[in-house]
């Protein structure tokens, strides 16, 4: 019995589960139970796949490349960790602030419905199956993100919505073009494939997917529509998003450029490289000029993806391993940021900064516990964003690109300042108005003080991380196993 | 919709639109059919009933929400799938076993979830668009 399959499993299971029981109370204990499930299984899986090597299951044994295959190798393995991490942390916050009218209307089913499209597009070895599984998430998206039908949320969901569906076609457009000239849907066939096809036709096929899938991790010049969207609903909705879905189209990037479009790297990791830049650069400015804490860090969410896709471009060992460390931190980071700024709002009763301040008086160790995951994602030693910014850092000095060193070293700075101005405004200012502060908020705290605590850990002890990532990157960069793991199974 | 002639056959055609609905399901496994359109013909004679009876009589016919049955069809669909799993096969491949001398397999079960999915959600749907059209009518009336 493989435990490939569990992290898809326990989500499905926990959803369909809160489904049949209508029960709010008893939902509550489901949501906390699958997401605790989900991580145990997501471990599981990752230590199968550190023992035995890659993992790959064929669904309902019709062989590869015919069937559904699903494939873990430690890049797949560590994303479902990760996202199991957030989805605790959230499934914790939802505990204790009982969102009533929302649960009543399925937070929790579609919450954990998303999870399992999440965890389906980690772990698909299709590239068609990864559209279904993309459209299973972003079908659960939409609902989550219009829940309750608040105005900013129409407003915001009909952005989403549209700009979604944009990339859903034109990834299905790539997919359907890949299939007509190769004849393959599987990602370890289409591995072998590819590289027959003439070089002009690749590379139009690779910005296609460059397209398709920069729309949906947010990266310049596509990234308009998440801070449009992402601070509409409430935090226990808005923190999954930011924590797992853009991770999800860096996954596919990660994916699709190391197993199919990495031959001719001069011009498409080219093309990345200087999406990098312009994210990085862009989000970390535009994250200066705003008033509203959800939406400084949906800039900073942005402007942070460019870290990731700045090691795919770079393509070597070290970066590579880069990418994957920075987005397992960041999954971390800015999920604990956005559930913070949840709390914040449940303190003060706003998210716009000149409305906020005060807090440092009366709350002196929220300060504190605001500066670490602030202090990680600008990438102060001894954070693991540190550790993440030192080796894409690394790689590129070592790759010669200086050029976008510079940026990302830049960016770490702006990210500072404006992680500073924010606990400026937030703990240090005098508050414009004096007004009670509510209780209750000791409980909202834990799943803040566990993300910041992992945090601090995996930068304080990297090493195991980062030779998992390391381990990850050889395996992204040299794809035999992965093809064997697939295609041998069934042979 | 008042006219007798629907009244009167719509009641024959509710019962004989489910019997064919289930023909249908179980057909579905060698011939054209299956889950899902067995789950149409049923939320059509759910439907036509309503036009008939009107909603609230189509509602009494089914006692529990429409919602309900989505959770339980993907729940039959699940556990059809979980049995392969559970004997250590990938998961979702097909399993037959003798139930009473008939041949019975995770397949069909699989199907069985698919056409209570489809019904609940079809059906959630038109009362819903239905109870939207209600409150929209006493809002201008």
């Amino acid at each position: 019995m493989s435990p490939l399959v569990l992290p898809l499993l326990v989500p499905l299971t926990t959803a369909v589960l809160c489904l049949v029981v209508a029960r709010p109370k008893v939902q509550r204990v489901l949501g906390l139970l699958g997401a605790l499930a989900l991580l145990v299984s997501a471990l599981a899986l990752l230590l199968e796949v550190h023992r035995r090597g890659i993992q790959a299951v064929q669904i309902g044994n019709w062989p590869a490349p015919f069937g559904i295959t699903f494939v873990a190798d430690h890049l797949s393995a560590l994303m479902v960790v990760a996202g199991g991490v957030v989805a605790v942390a959230v499934a914790l916050f939802a505990l204790a602030e009982p969102d009533l009218p929302r649960e009543r209307l399925g937070y929790y089913p579609l919450s954990h419905f998303l999870l399992f499209g999440v965890n389906g597009a980690f772990l698909t070895g299709d590239i068609f199956n990864m559209y279904v599984w993309f459209e299973v998430l972003l079908l659960s998206s939409f609902v989550l993100m219009v829940l309750g039908s608040g105005k900013a949320q129409l407003a915001g969901g009909v952005k989403y919505f549209a700009v979604s569906l944009f990339s859903s076609v034109l990834f299905l457009v790539a997919v359907g073009l890949l299939y007509g000239s190769t004849g393959a849907l599987n990602l370890a066939d289409l591995a072998t494939r590819v590289a027959g096809l003439p070089s002009g036709f690749q590379n139009a096929l690779a910005m296609l997917f460059l397209v398709a899938f920069g729309l949906k991790a947010a990266v310049f010049p596509f990234f308009f529509w998440l801070p449009a969207s992402y601070p509409a609903p409430p935090v226990t909705i808005s923190a999954l998003f930011a924590g797992l879905l853009t991770k999800v189209g860096v996954y596919a990037l990660l994916r699709v450029f190391t197993l199919l479009f990495a031959q001719d790297p001069a011009f498409s990791h080219g093309v990345i490289l200087w999406v990098a830049g312009l994210t990085l650069l862009l989000g970390a400015f535009l994250a200066l000029a705003q008033g509203e804490l959800r939406r400084l860090l949906s800039f900073q969410l942005v402007s942070h993806i460019g870290y990731m896709l700045m090691g795919l471009g770079l393509l070597t060992p070290l970066a590579l391993a880069g990418s994957v460390f920075y987005a397992l931190n960041h999954m971390l980071v800015i999920s604990a940021l956005f559930l913070l700024a949840g709390l914040l709002y449940h303190l003060q009763g706003t998210s716009v900064l000149v409305r906020m301040g005060g807090l440092y008086r009366s709350h002196p160790g929220l300060a504190l516990l605001f500066l670490l995951p602030a202090f990680s994602l600008a990438g102060l030693p001894p954070f693991s964003g540190f550790w993440a910014k030192f080796t894409l850092a690394a790689a590129g000095l070592e790759a010669g690109a200086y050029a976008i060193v510079g940026v990302a070293l830049l960016v770490g700075l702006l990210t500072l300042l404006s992680m500073g101005m924010v606990f400026a405004e937030v703990f240090w200012k005098t508050p414009p108005e004096e007004r009670a502060v509510p209780g209750g908020w000791e409980r909202l705290v834990f799943p803040v003080v566990l993300l910041a605590v992992l945090t601090l850990g995996i930068g304080l002890w990297a090493e195991p991380l980062m030779a998992l990532s390391q381990q990850a990157a050889r395996e992204l960069l040299e794809p035999t196993p992965y093809i064997q793991a697939v295609l041998g199974v069934s042979r | 919709m008042n006219t007798l002639i629907l009244r009167t056959t719509s009641s024959f055609l509710f019962t004989l639109l489910l019997l064919l609905s289930v023909f249908l399901l179980f057909r579905g496994h060698n011939e054209p059919g299956g889950g899902f359109i067995g789950a149409l013909v049923a939320v059509g004679a759910y439907a036509l009933y309503a036009l008939a009876h009107g909603l609230s009589a189509a509602r009494r016919l089914l006692p529990l929400h429409p919602l309900r049955l989505v959770g339980w069809g993907l729940l039959v669909a699940l556990l059809s799938a979980l049995v392969a799993f559970l004997l250590g096969k990938p998961l979702m491949t097909g399993v037959w076993f003798s139930l009473l001398g008939v041949k019975v397999g995770t397949p069909v079960i699989f199907d069985i979830g698919v056409y209570l999915t489809v019904f609940g959600a079809l059906l959630s749907a038109i009362f819903g668009l239905e109870e939207s059209a209600k409150a929209h009518r006493s809002e201008e009336g």
